[in-house]
């Protein structure tokens, strides 16, 4: 079903942990339907992610996406950041399945929410940046009927 | 092969040897159709026949009210569109539950896009059909009555004979599907007035792609698939001899090993559950303590993930199912877990582990231990479990 990035990204999944006095948290997604992820991001004076740790409840590829999403803006500033899509991350796995695209957009959300939440700390503005949706499901499309 | 420990017994089970044996004579040698005339095929013939005696023998009914068909959903599907479409001139109601297999739930939504309706009776928490609803559901055009024998996730046994005498004294037809229970638990179709059952052959060590609907004489239910006569005319197609023969002996040997079997697995299954709520701290059983499914158990762990925790497992050769939202296809956890009243999040934390006669003591120990590694290791990860930890600090 995954790809063997995922699946090695799920197995031994990168910056799993929290950072104390972090400078930017998001967290996103719902309980009820399965996928939190919270983001921690250390950023430096210059606007550098010196360290970037997540957790995550969800399944294979809300884990692997977190992981890999926290490996492409670890070290990059903020405006390089902002450039990390959930298609980048996608791309980064190798794809996933049709059903898990969502996992991605979570994966991307949450790297703005933290973002956000430095930039409100800082009183800064980051270019492109909008306040995240707390719930990535909101405005999804329904399924096809079947019938 | 690596190490595996199969215990996803529900979704499916291994065919025995003894029916593969049996099987094999009717795809080379007596391959004709039992509908033909000549002698030759006259062999495959007394072949369904004796299958279907066997089969019935096995639930006290007689030999022309078994249906063979391409498995358990199908023989749902028919059930309820069949008595829907033969029952309509008398209402147009249908009582089911809220626990059924998607055999049914969706063939009760399509029946309701179709002006039928159904009411869905709800559980209690462990899962058992509340009684008192189902028999207030019940209105002057009720047509029918169906209601599973075992729920398939959660395991638990459903009042049956409470239910069938409630129909019988309404006259209302009933309908069980019993494709998680025949083979596990003594099923008489006149003990418990059922007139409708559905049946499968891969739940019980038989081939898959082959399942039985059990008609009780007089109910006028119709064809299903038209066609040639096969099946007194009610479900065309040449038969699946080999299937149904393998289906007979599955079910022969089902029943002759039912007794010690259920008490082995009975016995495994409380040595798991009492291991995994005793080991392994902020988890729950769901479904009934002690009235459920032989080989049936069914955990929720808080503060993870259904799918995480499969990969997990597979990582370690144990293969077991979640109603997690990631494992069903869509965003929504278990209809049964979500009906036994379970908060979405601790629905999407469940794992069903189902046992067959070959379960050893030695896997159970295996597969505690992974469980208990692995929901660790995940808490580890869970933003949820964090958050549970701060409150608790800052609570203390």
């Amino acid at each position: 079903m995954y790809s063997e990035k995922v699946m090695d990204h799920f197995n031994h999944p990168r910056n799993v942990g929290e950072i104390e006095n972090a400078s930017g948290v998001g967290t996103v997604g719902n309980a009820k339907c399965g996928d939190i992820m919270r983001i921690y991001l250390d950023i430096d004076d210059d606007g550098i992610i010196r360290d970037v740790k997540f957790k995550t409840f969800g399944c294979g590829a809300a884990v692997a996406t977190s992981s890999m999403a926290t490996e492409l803006v670890k070290g990059k500033s903020v405006q390089e950041a902002m450039q990390v899509t959930n298609k980048a991350v996608m791309e980064a796995l190798d794809g996933l399945p049709p059903v898990k695209v969502h996992c991605s957009l979570l994966a991307e959300e949450a790297i703005h929410a933290a973002l956000w939440d430095y930039a409100k700390k800082n009183g800064i503005e980051i270019e492109g940046l909008q306040q995240p949706k707390s719930d990535i499901h909101e405005g999804e499309e329904e399924e096809e009927e079947e019938y | 092969m690596k190490k595996l420990i199969y215990l996803d017994n529900a979704a499916t089970t291994r065919t025995s040897e003894e029916v593969v044996a049996a099987m094999l004579p009717y795809f080379t040698e007596y391959y004709g159709n039992p509908s033909s005339v000549y002698e030759f095929a006259g062999v495959s013939k007394k072949a369904v026949s004796e299958s279907r005696r066997t089969i019935a023998e096995t639930i006290g009914a007689k030999e022309n009210e078994i249906y063979f068909t391409a498995g358990g959903s199908e023989a749902d599907n028919w059930a309820l569109k069949a008595a829907a479409e033969a029952y309509q001139d008398k209402g147009k109601h249908i009582i089911t539950t809220k626990i059924e297999h998607h055999a049914i739930l969706h063939t009760a939504e399509y029946l309701e896009k179709r002006g039928f309706e159904i009411t869905y009776v709800g559980v209690d928490e462990n899962g058992s059909v509340k009684l008192d609803e189902l028999e207030k559901a019940i209105r002057p055009d009720t047509i029918l009555i169906s209601v599973m024998f075992a729920n398939n996730e959660i395991g638990t046994v459903q009042p049956i004979r409470e239910i069938g005498a409630i129909a019988k004294k309404h006259g209302i037809l009933f309908h069980t599907d019993a494709v998680q229970a025949y083979g596990q638990l003594p099923i008489q179709v006149d003990e418990y007035n059922i007139d409708m059952m559905s049946a499968s052959a891969h739940k019980l060590n038989g081939p898959k792609g082959i399942g039985f609907l059990y008609i009780r004489k007089g109910v006028k239910i119709r064809s299903f698939v038209h066609g040639g006569a096969q099946e007194r005319k009610r479900r065309a197609g040449t038969e699946n001899v080999p299937g149904i023969v393998g289906f007979g002996k599955a079910a022969e040997l089902a029943v002759k090993s039912m007794a010690e079997r259920t008490q082995k697995e009975t016995e495994l299954r409380d040595y798991l559950i009492d291991r995994v709520l005793k080991e392994v701290p902020y988890t729950r059983l769901n479904g009934h303590r002690t009235n459920r499914l032989p080989n049936n158990a069914n955990f929720s762990f808080q503060f993870i993930e259904g799918e995480s925790l499969l990969i997990l497992l597979d990582n370690d050769g144990i293969c077991g199912s979640s109603g997690s939202a990631c494992t069903s296809g869509s965003l929504d956890p278990s209809h049964v877990l979500l009906a036994i009243g379970l908060p979405h999040e601790i629905a999407h934390g469940s794992l069903r582990l189902t046992l067959s006669a070959e379960t050893t003591k030695e896997d159970i120990d295996y597969v505690v231990d992974s469980i208990r590694t692995i929901v660790e290791r995940l808490r580890s990860m869970s933003p949820l479990y964090e958050d549970f930890l701060k409150k608790n600090a800052r609570n203390r």
